[in-house]
């Protein structure tokens, strides 16, 4: 049986199974159940099958009105377009796709009729206004739930769309409902409906009680209720209004810094490894956009090899992606990098190569176009905080991801053998040397760890961006920025500067727009190294000077 | 003139097979039939041309990164700038010939609506109005830019990564349509200059031998201020900045200076390259091409112009051949150019020749 | 040096808008006998002190030698004079109408101050006729430098300040092929083409055998009387041979000042090196 029905058969049961039946067999006996198909019911599956939207329009009333169990997953099936019927006997059916058409469960008999290919079925075609319908009416059947998310989704899927039955029925419902969620929400969505009822006392009370509703439908009644001709009215609607703009202002504001931080994030796990190799190491690495590219193109590999574990292929392909980045880059260490050491100008020539073979061959192994990585479910979605403010999983794992990489990294550097070689050999070589650390091996080494660490920023990189053969080069001139900007050899500097040019960035986009942001942020970027030459957080002293 | 090329016999050489090739081609061109061996096709001239634009620009890449040691990843935004001025006068000529038959807008502005020409294309249908903005656009630029970096003593590396932010932050405005320059497509359709049409023979002709004396113009000048006390002093600060600033000289007015001259020469060579290829968009300014040109430089051999020339002509002969030839192929070789060049021939090819003789 | 430390060299940056500041230092005031004042100079990195409360006075056409151990401040005090380093707090004058600590570099050099490095530093791509050639005397702007030509006057110029340093035979050699010795003496030549007032320099006998220092020390005492010279210098052996008067730095500041058999029996000079 296919995934798509055996769900739907399980809401039907969690719906309306208030009895003992719900139990491990209640699924194989709910397909054995004799449907009552009552006149109704047969009568608007026929009438579904009408051209006229009016006509679908009350085939849809008129099942919701015969309270069958079968009706949600009819309105849901047609909401999403997969509700059809056979064009040789006109049988109801809701279909799956499959390789070669749909994969068909009847809707009167819940029984698998196998799959038919699409020149052989006909669609029930819905328009925006029974979209609008059928919304509705899956909200109001899924109020019986007895599962408070899908009731308090349900509530939400009303606003602005609620009748004077709908909110008798809510108002039946507020009764019995435990869930302070779906409580308020409900409540809500009743004050709204206050809003309209023409009764001054009500309005006003209803006024008074959203006055920190942050719901959408509010403020669009309250911006009409505010030229109301009750001079009482309007001006309470005014002080409520005035009070949810504010609001809605401060969290438009919030949830443009967290976009600004997740860029910012972005920025950091780019820069990060070049805040080792330039910074540290004072090597210009011009295939550092390369090496993250390799990192995103890892986790496309990995992703291929297991199809089946999105999520766990994300997981692995960030050590893939530092082992493969960081082999490069001891690669180009070994073989060119070493030989250009305090010829800063050659080094950034030289690399510069090396990153256009490097684009070149990603582009005749795996073609020039765009490869698609997919995105595991975990990270799809977002979490709601309140109706203005909800902040999306992708970007709320970029931020931790990028936190964590830097934390690491900042350990590696301050509290491993290799980290203290590293800061050894970059204050002072010969001396370094002198106390037999072995400096060339610490320089690829190090190199070797900024490279991995941009092959684990291209894994996070892939979840967001296009991945193809430009992929780095998009990301150069931003990381180099970042670091000048935060200061050379500070990887403080690094994570600050590139919080703060991406919320800077965020924060102009508004009045800007994207590109001209990205431009008076370069055009800063660039006055402000001729304040600072050594960034926002230089290193001091006389070796600095020397 | 002849006392500039005293002792410089890659100089002289260089020269003297430029002014046989302004001289040769054009008769080549014109005067044998197309069946004699000898005719040189005027796809051929254009494409010469065009080459002689890039030896131009290569000239002034040379004159900062090889005397002066400003590595500059900007220079190919001097180059756009000055294409752009140039572009903007042969838009202008178009008239009521474009595809919108608009005799005041040009098509793209045409396209988006706008009612008149913006104030900063004013004066650019007058031909001498733009090659004025051909050498101050660029110029001003650099001045600017220059005069903030080399006050504050931006050098080597950081001043290598401002110049790309430059250029790049230039390729993102200019794919702006709000910018008044054709955004994405750039401007193109052109139709004649100074009445002349592009497309006939004689004014490619024309458009070469131009080329060819603003070649040579640029190689003498470059080769005056190298020969003179100022082009030591700039190989000095290329060496050893801080002591040229001990002995008196103010370090950052003489890299401003030749900054700025170096720019109004990539703005020229711009200036002759969009009408022999027919448009100029805002991928010339995109960092990659600045750094290409580097190559070229770095290919023919620093610190001796004439080297310049020659890493121009054979980079984008290579570009022009390869690339018709087995173009996945074109990339993999630019690449490895660049780190076979730097690890193994830091003087290029000149410098090859020369060790050759010695 | 690590590429890094090559940076950040060249990271530095001016802090004086010097075109708000132009001083008319074509003429240095030395009526009352001094050419260099230097008065409460203190300088810290990070917290340390490089110097601290230095005080001391140059008279016109004296020959100093400044001694002291390492990390005393002596290269230090030269950066504070020429330029290269701007001081927490403190005043420089050159002669009584000029104040150092506005000017660049530059400035400095042209108003009449010059500096030898520590390390010999020549331009190595350059001759020697050319490197003297750059360092002379005269209007160093930009356009005056794209026209200059050699007057006949200058040329002497130059062929007698390479007599002088015992180059003449080289002149056409690169510089980056001269000794260690040579190039100290270049670097002298080219201090003597700027015509200084005031001439600085730093160990100048490094490296050089001791027929080679004989030579050095009777050019520097020939020096001193027409120019002011300042000696930093480790090798006592040569400091006795040329100084009259001897200042001892010690931590950033000036610990005893008088001849050198007066330094030497000085009780606090001897704590100081013998505790070293």
């Amino acid at each position: 049986m296919s995934f798509f029905s055996l769900k739907n058969k399980i809401t039907l049961v969690l719906i309306f199974s208030l009895s003992l039946l719900f139990t491990s067999s209640s699924f194989a006996e709910s397909t054995n159940l004799q449907h009552k198909n009552s006149e109704p019911f047969i009568q608007a599956l026929e009438l579904l099958q009408s051209k006229s939207y009016n006509k679908k329009g009350k085939a849809i009333e008129q099942l919701v009105a015969t309270k069958d169990e079968r009706v949600q997953s009819i309105l849901e099936a047609m909401l999403k377009a997969r509700l059809f019927y056979t064009k040789e006997d006109k049988t109801v059916v809701i279909g799956k796709k499959v390789d070669d058409g749909f994969a068909l469960t009847s809707v009167l008999e819940q029984k698998y009729l196998g799959s038919l290919s699409k020149s052989k079925l006909k669609k029930v075609k819905v328009n925006n206004k029974l979209r609008g319908i059928l919304r509705a009416s899956i909200a109001t059947l899924s109020l019986s739930s007895p599962d408070a998310k899908k009731r308090l989704a349900a509530v939400k899927q009303m606003f602005g769309k609620t009748n004077k039955a709908g909110i008798t029925a809510l108002q039946a419902h507020l009764k019995m409902e435990k869930d302070s969620a779906v409580r308020s929400e409900i409540e809500t969505l009743i004050n709204i409906n206050d809003l309209d009822s023409g009764d001054k006392e009500t309005q006003l009370a209803a006024i008074k009680t959203l006055f920190n509703s942050l719901n959408p439908e509010t403020r669009n009644k309250l911006e009409i209720l505010k030229d109301n001709a009750d001079a009482d009215i309007a001006s309470a609607s005014q002080v409520a209004l005035k009070n949810i703009n504010n609001k809605l202002g401060f969290y438009d504001k919030v949830n443009t810094a967290f976009f600004g931080l997740s860029l910012g994030s972005v920025l950091v796990l780019a820069a990060i490894g070049l805040a080792i190799t330039f910074g540290v190491m004072g090597v210009i690495n011009m295939a550092h956009g390369e090496l993250i590219m390799l990192g995103a193109y890892t986790t496309y590999v990995i992703q291929q090899i297991m199809p089946n574990h999105i999520g766990l292929a994300l997981v692995l392909a960030v050590p893939a992606a530092f082992i493969v980045s960081g082999s490069v880059g001891i690669l180009i260490e070994r073989l060119v990098i070493r030989h250009l050491y305090g010829r800063p100008l050659e080094t950034l020539l030289a690399t510069f190569g090396i990153s256009l073979i490097l684009q070149q061959a990603v582009r005749s192994v795996f073609s020039p176009l765009n490869r698609a990585v997919e995105t595991p479910v975990w990270m799809a979605g977002s979490l709601e905080i309140n109706p203005a403010l909800s902040l999306t999983y992708n970007r709320l794992y970029i931020i931790f991801f990028c936190l964590a990489v830097f934390t690491i990294l900042y350990l590696i550097i301050k509290k491993t053998s290799l980290g203290l070689s590293v800061q050894a050999v970059s204050q002072n070589r010969s001396m370094a040397r002198a106390m037999g650390i072995r400096a060339s091996r610490v320089d690829a080494l190090t190199f070797g760890l900024g490279s991995g660490i941009a092959g684990v920023a291209g894994v996070a990189l892939s979840q967001l961006t296009n991945v193809g053969p430009n992929l780095g080069q998009a990301y150069i001139i931003d990381s180099f920025m970042v670091v000048v900007f935060g200061g050379v050899g500070n990887l403080w500097g690094t994570l600050i500067s590139g919080f703060t040019l991406g919320i800077a960035n965020k924060f102009m986009e508004p009045w800007a727009g994207a590109v001209l942001a990205k431009i008076l942020v370069l055009v800063f970027i660039i006055l402000f190294i001729q304040k600072r030459p050594r960034g926002l957080f230089p290193q001091k002293g006389r070796a600095a000077e020397s | 003139m002849f006392k500039l090329l005293k002792g410089d016999r890659g100089g002289q050489v260089f020269l003297t097979l430029l002014t046989l090739a302004a001289i040769l081609i054009p008769i080549f061109n014109l005067i044998l039939p197309e069946s004699s061996p000898f005719h040189v096709s005027t796809f051929t001239v254009t494409l010469l041309g065009k080459y002689l634009a890039f030896a131009l620009l290569a000239l002034s890449v040379d004159l900062v990164w090889g005397y002066m040691g400003i590595l500059s990843l900007g220079h190919g935004a001097f180059f756009a700038l000055g294409g752009y001025a140039m572009g903007m006068y042969l838009m202008l000529q178009i008239g009521d010939r474009g595809v919108y038959g608009n005799p005041d807008l040009p098509d793209f502005m045409v396209f988006l609506n706008w009612k008149e020409i913006p104030w900063f294309w004013h004066g650019f249908d007058n031909f001498w109005f733009a090659m004025v903005m051909v050498a101050l656009v660029p110029g001003l630029l650099a001045f600017v830019f220059g005069a903030l970096a080399f006050r504050s003593r931006v050098t080597g590396v950081y001043l290598s990564i401002i110049t790309q932010a430059l250029t790049y932050a230039l390729l993102l405005a200019f794919f702006r349509n709000e910018m008044g320059f054709g955004g994405n497509n750039g401007l193109t359709d052109f139709k004649d200059i100074l009445g002349f049409s592009l497309q006939s023979d004689n004014t490619r002709i024309a458009l070469f031998v131009a080329s060819a004396i603003a070649l040579a113009l640029g190689y003498l000048s470059c080769r005056s201020i190298v020969t003179s006390r100022l082009g030591r002093v700039a190989v000095a600060i290329r060496d050893s900045e801080d002591r040229v600033r001990f002995i008196g000289y103010r370090v950052d007015h003489i890299k401003l200076a030749i900054f700025t001259f170096s720019a109004v020469i990539a703005g020229v060579a711009g200036a002759l390259y969009v009408p022999q290829v027919g448009i100029i968009n805002p991928g010339e300014f995109s960092p990659i091409r600045s750094i290409e040109l580097v190559i070229w430089v770095a290919i023919g051999g620093r610190t001796t112009l004439y080297g310049a020339v020659l890493g121009a002509f054979i980079v984008n002969y290579s570009k022009t051949y390869l690339t018709g030839v087995a173009p996945e192929t074109w990339l993999f070789a630019l690449g490895a150019l660049f780190v076979f060049v730097t690890l193994y021939l830091p003087n290029g090819i000149v410098g090859l020749l020369k060790r050759k003789q010695a | 040096m690590s590429a890094l430390n090559k940076f950040r060299e060249t990271m530095r940056r001016d802090q004086v808008f010097d075109i708000v500041n132009k001083q008319d230092y074509s003429e240095v005031d030395t009526s009352h006998g001094q050419i260099l004042y230097v008065e409460d100079v203190t300088v810290s990195f990070d917290g340390f002190k490089a110097i601290n409360e230095l005080n001391f006075y140059i008279e016109v056409g004296e020959l100093r030698c400044m001694i002291g151990p390492n990390g005393a401040g002596k290269t230090t005090m030269m950066d504070i004079i020429t330029g290269k380093t701007k001081p927490d707090k403190g005043s420089v004058w050159f002669g009584q109408n000029i104040n150092l600590l506005k000017m660049t570099e530059p400035e400095i050099a042209q108003a009449g101050v010059g500096r030898k490095f520590q390390k010999p530093t020549v331009f190595e791509h350059h001759n020697i006729f050319e490197n003297l050639e750059m360092a002379m005397a005269g209007n160093k702007g930009v356009w005056a430098t794209y026209r200059a030509k050699l007057s006949s006057e200058q040329h002497d110029r130059i062929m007698s300040v390479m007599d002088t340093i015992g180059l003449t035979d080289n002149s056409t050699q690169r510089a980056g092929a001269l000794s260690h010795g040579q190039k100290q003496w270049l670097e002298i030549g080219m201090l003597l083409m700027q015509n200084p007032r005031l001439l600085l320099v730093d160990e100048p006998v490094a490296g050089m055998t001791h027929q080679e220092m004989d030579k050095t020390g009777e050019l520097l005492t020939s020096l001193a009387g027409e120019h002011s010279v300042v000696v930093v210098e480790h090798d006592m052996d040569f400091v006795r041979s040329i100084a009259k008067k001897v200042s001892v730095l010690h931590q950033g500041s000036i610990l005893a000042e008088g001849t050198m058999d007066e330094v030497q029996n000085n009780q606090k000079v001897i704590e100081v090196y013998l505790g070293e």
